[in-house]
């Protein structure tokens, strides 16, 4: 069966998109593939690893288990729409201060799970960031550099949903 | 895996929706959050000609409370409910068990309806639903009908939804207050599907009796479904220690769970039996 296509526009950090994919288009390899957004990690294909959690309206997705055409009309942040330029983020700066990856493949998917967490609740404790890192898999680390970078960075997104 | 080739329409209304799934006659499927369907796509152990998404359905999201207890919309997310401060008391049982759904990421996308449709034996969301007597709205070509959780699930990933029908709402009959309850599942790690989990109430009367007691079991099981004789076994007694313990090991004699690579029959019977010890110990402290 040949697979229907579609034309679909997205706003991809910031900027609107407009990409003709097939339906059977995963949202991870229409950012990669055809978008080439090869930031976003694609892991286990199935929902289970957490490599390609991206942020779809504020909200941390596994982009293996969403259709391409189904962003149409909504806000996609990947990882490469965290930083502006070069600059390290916070989040991004914790993480390298607390060796806080190794192979990195894990890491796009860890910075997007937790840069939405952290943006809906600052005050996350170290319980419920381990509960939420938890659906994502490092196997390099041990989690523990990974849940200590996410707790210190959590000041800057304190300052910054006051600022809000 | 690459999902296989489908065809996929993203229907406006719910009668639009049923309209595309009658006539794919079996071989279109209904997708809401993806969170279960998606995978088992993935897999390849289904390959449907259209998925009908019903992402632009409206009215389906609610979460509504109401003196006959607490309705769910089929599209109302575990976030929703997470989210939602007033179920910690107006359903406890079911905030608890839906904490144990899944991860960050799926509970922003998965459904109640998809879930239920769905019907994994190790799902938290049919042991609520059964244990709890809740009521599920089905809407297809011919109309609307009602039907008991009980009825609802046949087996594994089986039920008995129609090919045109989709789940619209789930209703959880009104929780008294002074009702004790617990819910507890075991699972290798957090999030994973559970070997087993137990979820149990009972309303004790002005005696501390114990009455209207039930329990339900998933995962260590074919479909969820309610214990009678681990109920009949707590009811009416005060629910002691003596009393739990005897429940539960009427429970682990009751149960009849699969054995398969993640853990053997017995085990998940033994299972069964601690949880249900935990739950009610639980549930009268």
């Amino acid at each position: 069966m040949q697979s229907q296509t579609m034309l679909i526009r997205f706003e991809l950090n910031g900027k609107p998109v407009e990409v003709e994919v097939s339906a059977r288009t995963t949202l991870a390899d229409c950012l990669r593939h055809q978008l080439m957004q090869t930031g976003t990690h694609v892991g286990c294909e199935h929902g289970v690893c957490g490599a390609c959690t991206v942020i779809v309206a504020g909200e941390a997705v596994r982009s293996c288990l969403m259709l391409a055409v189904q962003v149409e009309g909504q806000a996609v942040t990947t990882v490469e729409g965290l930083s502006r330029e070069e600059a390290l983020t916070p989040l991004q700066a914790a993480f390298r201060k607390h060796h806080a990856l190794q192979c990195g493949f894990c890491t796009p998917g860890m910075l997007a799970t937790a840069h939405a967490l952290l943006t809906e609740d600052p005050e996350a404790d170290r319980a419920r960031i381990r509960e939420v890192l938890s659906g994502n898999l490092c196997r390099c680390t041990g989690y523990i550099p990974i849940v200590e970078a996410v707790f210190e960075a959590r000041a800057a997104y304190v300052d910054k949903s006051a600022k809000a | 895996m690459k999902l296989p080739a489908f065809a996929y329409a993203c229907p406006e209304t719910l009668e639009e929706a049923v309209a595309l799934l009658a006539a794919g006659a079996g071989t279109a499927k209904a997708l809401s959050g993806g969170q279960s369907l998606l995978p088992t796509m993935a897999f390849r152990l289904v390959a449907p000609s259209l998925l009908v998404d019903l992402r632009k359905l409206p009215g389906l999201d609610r979460i509504s409370l109401g003196e006959d207890g607490v309705r769910l919309g089929a599209k109302v997310r575990w976030r929703d409910i997470e989210r939602d401060a007033r179920l910690a008391s107006a359903h406890p049982l079911l905030a608890r068990a839906v904490a144990h759904v899944a991860h960050y990421q799926i509970r922003n996308r998965g459904t109640v309806g998809g879930n239920l449709a769905h019907a994994d034996p190790a799902a938290e969301m049919p042991g609520v639903a059964v244990t709890c007597d809740a009521e599920l709205a089905l809407t297809g070509s011919k109309g609307t009908r009602v039907v008991r959780a009980a009825d609802f699930f046949l087996g594994p990933l089986s039920t008995v939804l129609a090919d045109d029908e989709l789940i619209v709402e789930v209703r959880l009959p009104a929780w008294p207050p002074g009702r004790r309850w617990g819910f507890e599942e075991f699972a290798l790690r957090r999030g994973d599907f559970a070997l087993a989990g137990v979820a149990a109430y009972y309303d004790p009367d002005a005696e501390g009796i114990a009455r209207n007691a039930h329990i339900g079991v998933i995962g260590a099981c074919h479909r969820a479904h309610r214990l009678a004789r681990a109920e009949a076994a707590l009811n009416g007694r005060a629910a002691d220690e003596q009393a739990i313990l005897a429940s539960a090991e009427v429970a682990a004699a009751e149960v009849d769970p699969p054995t398969d690579l993640h853990a053997s029959a017995a085990y998940r019977r033994a299972l069964v039996q601690t949880l249900l010890e935990r739950a009610l110990l639980r549930a009268a402290s």
